[in-house]
């Protein structure tokens, strides 16, 4: 079933907000860029860190896919696919912070790395070259990775739903290189920004938070393409259902990943891990890491217990929607207070560099999505299903 | 189990070859308006058990207060273990350190909600049941290698020892089998 014409020019419009948006929000960025640097390349990784999450997610996701098979991957297949093909333009996105390294990370300042003994015995791993080959290998892969898998859909949708054997041989230790590599640039992008900081969780929580993210956004995604067909009678209750189970499950392994860095440090209580936590519970962060204990878990997690809610796209959306925001807000608390004194805001929440968040979003993400939208438009957007696996397929 | 009739009739137990069978036989049994049904199969079989009109139990329910129950006294008894009876000064934090009790809260809610599944469907279900009338039926044991069977209760208000095995009859089953107890 190819998407009908009405969708397609559903599709079209979208991509043209898409493009106004891109547009609008990279222009934006980079005035910002010029006028205020300080400001902007925190709220310009923030933006950065959720759209690449989520390109990674959808890689990610299609290779557990592979090896654990599922009704749940069905729907949300070509969704993935064409989500891991904006892992292409994030590489070219990703240029920007190599522009704002002294900006953003302590160790690429070197009057700040002469002061402190530290850094200096850290500076062979975290030095700008290292940071640069070790974020350039990682894109090498991750697309190549993204090209494989939109091969072999292509392969499969030609030979009538049968995918190529390498497919499934390779996805074991892709998967394995997929969440290396993606350990290694959330503790470069992410971690290093408080290079005296160190949490050997940290690289876990947040590839978990960003694969709730995918997920998050494959649902939304499904259940906004659930309102007309093809996809309305592929999304069946039974389907939404297991999707609906698995966003659960990723609130949760992403609740235990935070809270358990938060009790590790917090008993400790020692003085080169504690100021992490100190910088984003003061001055106004401690609002928004309550809003994210609430709105990051307990809601999504009760929300997600009640069966007839998972069943309903047009309800489930609501869930996925606040998961999708909630995680934005999440990254820019992991984030922002890293810089507080260098944006001159010290403790208190830097709303000037807040509101840049939502520019640096609505440009990557402009471009993102329309990427997204275009390899959801070259294929059909619901599975052939394969003769041999037709048996085997009643769910409901 | 307390049976309402008799100790004669049990149920009417009809056998079926196909799964097409079954679903054909169950749903017009349900819409000629019996309730008191049960269909049994070797595998999963896809929207039996609605056609017999199940909708859902009340397991999440129970799984659900288990949980809650089973996080506020495990959550209760380390608040009054470590800021009523026996409060100890550790690191000099306060008595009740929240972050450092939630970790047993989540093994006290995992616990009781696994307790609160398991005993909320043996409670459910009636199980253990090492016998029951139906396994006189030689051929019933196959409902757990090839064949499938639907066996409409005779305390349903419409069963008839005649009637309802007049209407199984209609309904093409390989043999139909009278249980009684």
């Amino acid at each position: 079933m190819m998407a009908g014409e009405a969708l397609k020019l559903r599709f079209d419009r979208i991509q043209s907000v898409a493009i106004i948006a891109a547009v609008g929000g990279l222009v934006g960025s980079a005035i910002a860029g010029l006028v205020w640097p300080s400001a902007f390349f925190p709220a310009y990784l923030v933006g950065f860190l959720f759209w690449v999450g989520i390109s990674l997610g959808c890689i990610s996701l299609l290779l557990l896919h592979n090896l654990t098979g599922g009704q749940w991957g069905r729907l949300i297949r070509r969704p993935l696919e064409a989500g891991a093909l904006t892992i292409v333009p994030m590489a070219i996105l990703f240029v920007p912070i190599g522009f704002g390294l002294k900006t953003l990370y302590p160790w690429a300042d070197s009057a700040i790395v002469a002061a402190d003994r530290a850094l200096q015995h850290k500076a062979p791993y975290l030095n700008p070259v290292a940071f640069l080959l070790r974020s350039g290998i990682s894109f090498v892969l991750w697309i190549t990775l993204a090209y494989l898998l939109n091969l072999a859909a292509s392969i499969r949708d030609r030979k009538g739903g049968q995918a190529p054997g390498w497919l499934y041989s390779m996805s074991g230790p892709a998967l394995a290189i997929v969440f290396f590599t993606g350990s290694f640039v959330a503790m470069d992008w992410g971690m290093s920004l408080e290079p005296d900081w160190y949490s050997t969780i940290y690289g876990v929580m947040v590839i978990v938070g960003w694969a709730l993210l995918t997920f998050a956004m494959m649902i939304f995604t499904i259940s906004l393409l659930a309102r007309s067909e093809p996809v309305a009678s592929a999304a069946t209750p039974g389907r939404l259902q297991d999707l609906g189970n698995l966003m659960l499950a990723f609130v949760m392994l992403w609740a235990y990943m935070a809270f358990s860095q938060f009790l590790i440090i917090w008993s400790g209580n020692l003085t080169e891990e504690i100021p992490w936590y100190l910088r984003r519970l003061r001055g106004g962060w401690e609002y928004v890491a309550f809003a994210l204990v609430l709105f990051h878990f307990f809601v999504p997690f009760f929300a997600l217990l009640f069966r007839d809610l998972k069943r309903n796209s047009q309800v489930i959306i609501w869930v996925a929607t606040a998961v999708i925001v909630m995680h934005l807000v999440d990254l820019a608390w992991l984030v922002l207070p890293a810089r507080g004194e260098a944006l001159g805001t010290g403790p208190r929440i830097p709303w000037g560099a807040l509101l840049l968040v939502l520019v640096t979003t609505a440009g990557i993400g402009g471009v993102s999505i329309w990427c997204f939208l275009w390899g959801l438009k070259r294929r059909p957007l619901v599975l052939e299903e394969h003769p041999a696996h037709r048996g085997g397929s009643a769910h409901v | 189990m307390t049976e309402r009739v008799g100790p004669k009739n049990y149920c009417l137990l009809a056998e079926f070859a196909t799964t097409e069978e079954i679903l054909h036989a169950a749903k017009s049994a349900y819409a000629h308006g019996f309730r008191r049904m049960e269909a049994y199969s070797p595998m999963p079989v896809e929207g039996l058990a609605e056609s017999i009109g199940f909708e859902r139990n009340r397991i999440p329910l129970v799984v659900f207060i288990g949980g809650v129950v089973g996080g506020s006294l495990g959550y209760l008894l380390q608040w009054y273990s470590a800021v009523v009876n026996y409060p100890l000064n550790i690191g000099g934090r306060p008595y009740h350190s929240w972050p450092s009790f939630i970790p047993i809260t989540f093994e006290t809610t995992v616990l009781m909600a696994a307790f609160a599944a398991v005993f909320g469907m043996l409670a459910m279900n009636g199980l253990p049941r090492p016998n029951q009338p139906i396994f006189g039926v030689e051929r019933f044991a196959l409902a757990s290698q090839s064949r499938f069977f639907l066996s409409i209760k005779a305390d349903d208000p419409l069963f008839d020892p005649n009637t309802t095995y007049q209407f199984l009859e209609g309904l093409n089953p390989y043999e139909i089998n009278r249980v009684e107890s």
